[in-house]
């Protein structure tokens, strides 16, 4: 954007200065409220999976407990039917890397022929592709299952992993990116100096295109790693399901919430540490790739 | 683009260019179609196709519609899901814009940055652990906030979680998750309005409210959409919040609670696949037309 031919004002329109600050401490106040909102239940499970159930109920609720609970509890939670919160981990880890690999495999291609390629049925695939990306995840489940369940694959890991790998949005966030950032002259040169169309794919779009595969990684990484619904109702034995639903399921095994349980019991500190541990990578992707995301969210924005 | 003057043998090199374009971008596209046709297409097929049938597969018009519309619980769950959405739609266009203003306003760097990082932290706990979380905050005896809790007389689990309070609950869980993600597009598209309108308010004497109202808003009314048809299309699918909540509270409350818990409990409790998929059918309905509606519409995807 050219800087505006205008000259400056030199000074601010001036309100009543009493009307300005009351203003500014509107505002801040607003802002800490929401930051308490936002901040203090994480906070609380943190501080929480280091307690006792006792110091749980009776403490401080934003003390810290102890190193030595934390640890007891981390005992206890594995010590839940012989350390099923290792093998969900596995599980999630598992189902989501492989469908982060497939994503990317056919995310990307596609996204680039859409971008970069003419082709029959281009204009169709793009609007179905845009169509079916604001759908959300969970509109098709009970119908996937129908489905999957007429192909016997139930029960097994593709009923997750290949549903997963079926990510609209990331052909979208390719498509955008190869239409703005990336000039079809230069795949043009490359063409007449010979190289074929898998080659101009490979040794030129390819290596152009990193920022957004790792912002497609990203987004369906985190996508696959917190969905719930889809393997509730694929995967039902224990030793199949993904963290989300494990912890899901360590929640009924908790007396306070269900007194029936009995001996299999499993403390709330356990489950707040259970939680923790379950969105620890989601959160350690969060931490390390901020801006990633805000430039994903932007995508539609970026195309002006 | 006109070929007619070019010499014979550039038009015969154009055109086998551009069949082996043709081919490769059907290739690139080959492997994201397949998975569009099976994960896309044939479920929503399936889902119509048991909707209009019977157990033995005989054609049965609207019958299913009519059964699962005359099941006892599936008003109320219609009713849940509106007010629910009501809300949610609500307290996302307000508060959302109204936070991004507020740190649009703040503006240097640092604080706002900040603060925008800390909303978007609970994000990364969407789904089971958003929810886990809140049960623990609203369970009025390890609640970081009970004395909020006490002082609007709710001194018990129970009393918090009555049904007369689930759609206000479930839009706190996912304000909380989903807002922060929100505001960081809000933001960014006020960051997109150029520099000489806001220059332009300021010197024809407009104030903090008067930009806001007349100049920002406004231009963000796009997004503002595209932020409601989104939240509109999952906020319908609602499933996760209230199926952990009647775990949580061994089926006092959440039970049957929304139309996906409708379609589950048809499918895998009652055993009636038809019902469920007409279930599916309508939420589908409704999720397709708002993306079909809001692609046609918006002019945020015209992409050519």
């Amino acid at each position: 954007m050219s800087p505006s031919p205008v000259p400056r004002r030199p000074s601010r329109t001036r309100r009543p200065p009493a009307r300005r600050y009351a203003s500014r401490v509107l505002v801040t106040v607003v802002l800490a409220a929401f930051t308490v909102f936002f901040v203090l239940p994480v906070l609380w499970l943190v501080l929480a999976a280091t307690k006792t159930d006792h110091q749980l109920v009776h403490g401080n609720p934003l003390s810290f407990g102890s190193w030595h609970a934390l640890r007891a509890n981390w005992d206890a939670l594995t010590a839940f039917q012989d350390n099923a919160i290792l093998l969900w981990l596995r599980n999630s880890a598992l189902y989501a890397g492989i469908s982060l690999v497939i994503t990317l495999c056919v995310a990307v291609p596609a996204g680039y022929a859409l971008a970069m390629t003419e082709f029959r049925g281009r204009r169709a695939l793009l609007v179905a592709t845009l169509i079916v990306m604001l759908m959300p995840n969970a509109t098709l489940v009970v119908p996937l299952f129908l489905e999957l369940n007429a192909v016997h694959l139930i029960g097994t890991m593709w009923s997750i992993i290949l549903p997963y790998s079926f990510y609209p949005f990331g052909v979208y966030l390719t498509y955008i990116y190869f239409t703005t950032a990336v000039p079809r002259d230069l795949l043009a040169a490359a063409r007449i100096d010979g190289c074929t169309e898998f080659g101009v794919f490979r040794h030129i779009a390819l290596p152009l295109a990193s920022p957004v595969i790792a912002l497609v990684g990203f987004f369906s990484f985190v996508a696959n790693w917190t969905n719930y619904f889809l393997p509730y109702v694929m995967l039902p034995e224990s030793d199949q399901m993904p963290v989300q639903v494990g912890v899901g399921t360590l929640l009924s095994s908790v007396p306070s919430f269900n007194p029936t349980v009995g001996s299999l019991a499993i403390e709330r500190p356990q489950l707040a540490l259970a939680t923790l541990v379950a969105i620890t990578p989601v959160l350690v992707v969060f931490l390390f790739s901020q801006r990633f995301l805000v430039a994903g969210m932007l995508a539609g924005a970026t195309k002006e | 683009m006109t070929v007619t003057h070019s010499p014979v043998s550039s038009v015969r090199r154009r055109s086998q260019g551009a069949r082996r374009q043709r081919r490769a971008g059907t290739a690139f596209v080959a492997a994201y179609v397949v998975l569009l046709i099976a994960f896309g297409v044939v479920p929503t097929a399936y889902a119509v196709y048991f909707a209009f049938s019977n157990a033995q597969g005989a054609f049965t018009g609207f019958d299913n519609f009519v059964t699962t519309m005359q099941d006892f619980r599936f008003v109320p769950a219609l009713g849940h899901v509106g007010l629910y959405l009501l809300f949610w739609l609500v307290s996302l266009v307000v508060i959302v814009v109204g936070l991004a203003l507020m740190l649009h306003r703040l503006a240097s760097g640092g604080a706002g940055k900040a603060l925008r990082f800390l909303f978007y932290i609970p994000g990364a706990l969407a789904g089971a652990a958003s929810v886990l979380v809140w049960l623990f905050v609203l369970d009025p005896t390890v609640s970081p906030v009970s004395s909020l809790l006490g002082a609007l007389g709710y001194n018990t689990f129970g009393e918090v979680i009555a049904p007369g309070h689930l759609p206000l609950l479930f839009t706190i869980i996912a304000f909380w998750t989903g807002a922060g993600g929100w505001i960081v597009v809000i933001y960014g598209a006020l960051n997109n309005i150029p520099k000489d309108v806001m220059e332009a308010a300021r010197i024809d004497g407009a104030g903090a409210w008067q930009t806001a109202w007349r100049v920002q808003i406004p231009m963000l009314r796009k997004w503002i959409v595209y932020m409601v048809i989104l939240a509109f299309a999952g906020g319908a699918q609602l499933f996760v919040e209230p199926q952990l909540l009647s775990l949580a509270s061994v089926g006092v409350a959440g039970r049957d609670y929304s139309l996906n818990q409708l379609s589950y409990d048809f499918a895998f409790q009652m055993n009636n696949i038809n019902g469920a998929a007409a279930v599916s059918v309508e939420l589908l309905v409704v999720s397709l037309s708002a993306a079909a509606l809001f692609v046609a519409r918006s002019g945020f995807f015209d992409a050519e």
